[in-house]
């Protein structure tokens, strides 16, 4: 399982590179600019690869909404190579999630990296199940 | 009557009642079953709905029922078996005799954060990871990686000392005591000493370590301490609050539970510190 996962994901760092080349621009306007502006408003999508796990993010409104369906209404979509992470946001607009739950993230992005950090190379299991 | 002891004052042959008794309900399935439930208000809870197990003031008689329940499991195994308790405050350092090999074994590696030593290593094939978020099956720890330190005696007193016990909005961005003690706000108590243990300790699926019980233990002792200093300060919502547990709301999953049944701990168990019981000069106990 773990090998597979870690073999997709090498496979899809050339190609998530070019494609960060094509929304690497907006991703990162869209975290710095929630970071100075707004507090931890998730505006834009990400679509980067980190460690050699693909992130991508998906805003609660606007633009896809389509992936996932097991999230509550009004969080963004996070996968990490394909697979759902399950994301809370606090009351104060700070982040946590399934894998960091107990640690605060000032926006989703540093939150899903960190949940790859967490990972060390493992794959989410489906939410809700086990 | 069970006597909730200090882990660090444990015989030898009290922590391998208490291993064994742990090792027993993880085979019978019956330790996953609690791992499920807490996983499943974990992310269930939320600060602008229903909120029950945390973030909300039922965090502190939740997980003391929780914990009885689950202590209840562990006598049925072994009636001579109690909940011990971590005073993270005292025994602070991964050198501590908690994580010793004849108890709860020490950190991970640093290749995968695998726990080798102790019962619920992985290669003893007693404690595989079933309720998990990830695909990893091994019980995962990072003492003092993902904060350097456990919250200190002065921390702890300083939020004991606060006298009301939670605020509107009754979440995490709450004023009070039950925030305080749980880490959401000010000093962060409850909340840093799972990011302290990391691996499992650190996801929503925390009980997979058996610290889990002993942390909690402790945060429930806090509160037995908070009343003590407190006699006079009432659980809080009283009533009719939306979305959240009041006084004698009951409360998921059990549905015959109150936080006013939670209230005094002397009914189901005793620490073997126990707080002055009359207010006066409680002050001078601790």
């Amino acid at each position: 399982m773990n090998k597979i996962t870690r073999r997709q994901a090498l496979g899809t760092t050339a190609g998530a590179l070019t494609v960060l080349g094509l929304a690497g621009a907006t991703a990162h306007a869209a975290v710095t600019g929630s970071r100075s502006a707004a507090p931890a408003t998730p505006t834009g999508k990400v679509d980067e690869v980190y460690q050699g796990r693909r992130i991508r993010i998906t805003p609660a409104s606007g633009g896809g909404g389509h992936h996932g369906g097991h999230h509550s209404p009004g969080l963004p979509t996070v996968l990490i190579d394909g697979r759902e992470l399950h994301v809370m946001r606090n009351a104060d607009g700070t982040w946590i999630s399934v894998v960091n739950h107990y640690e605060t993230f000032s926006d989703v992005l540093p939150l899903a990296r960190a949940a790859v950090r967490e990972l060390q190379g493992a794959a989410l299991v489906p939410m809700g199940g086990m | 009557m069970t006597i909730r002891k200090n882990q660090a004052s444990l015989t030898t042959e009290e922590k391998r009642a208490f291993t064994n008794a742990l090792l027993e309900l993880k085979r019978t399935g019956r330790y996953d079953r609690f791992v499920t439930t807490h996983n499943g208000f974990i992310m269930a809870d939320t600060d602008s709905g229903d909120r029950v197990g945390h973030r909300s003031p039922s965090f502190l008689p939740w997980h003391r029922r929780f914990l009885l329940e689950f202590e209840a499991a562990l006598q049925a195994v072994d009636p001579g078996v109690a909940l011990p308790y971590w005073d993270w405050t005292a025994d602070r350092t991964a050198r501590s005799s908690l994580w010793a090999a004849d108890f709860l074994g020490g950190t991970g590696r640093a290749r995968d954060g695998q726990v080798l030593d102790g019962p619920f290593a992985y290669a003893t094939g007693k404690w595989e990871i079933a309720v998990r978020v990830d695909g990893r099956s091994y019980l995962r720890r990072a003492l003092g990686t993902g904060v350097a330190q456990l919250p200190t005696k002065a921390e702890v007193d300083a939020v004991l000392a606060m006298p009301v016990y939670d605020a509107a909005p009754w979440n995490s961005s709450s004023g009070g005591f039950r925030n305080n003690l749980e880490g959401w706000r000010g000093a962060n108590l409850h909340n840093r000493v799972h990011v302290w243990v990391g691996g499992q300790m650190g996801t929503g699926v925390s009980p997979n370590d058996p610290v889990f019980w002993m942390h909690h233990a402790f945060v429930d002792k806090l509160w037995a301490d908070w009343q003590a200093l407190h006699p006079q300060s009432p659980y809080l919502p009283a009533a009719g609050t939306p979305n959240v547990v009041d006084l004698n709301d009951t409360m998921r999953p059990w549905n015959d539970v109150t936080p006013a049944d939670m209230l005094d701990h002397r009914k189901f168990y005793t620490f073997d510190t126990e707080p002055a019981p009359v207010p006066a000069g409680a002050a001078s106990q601790r």
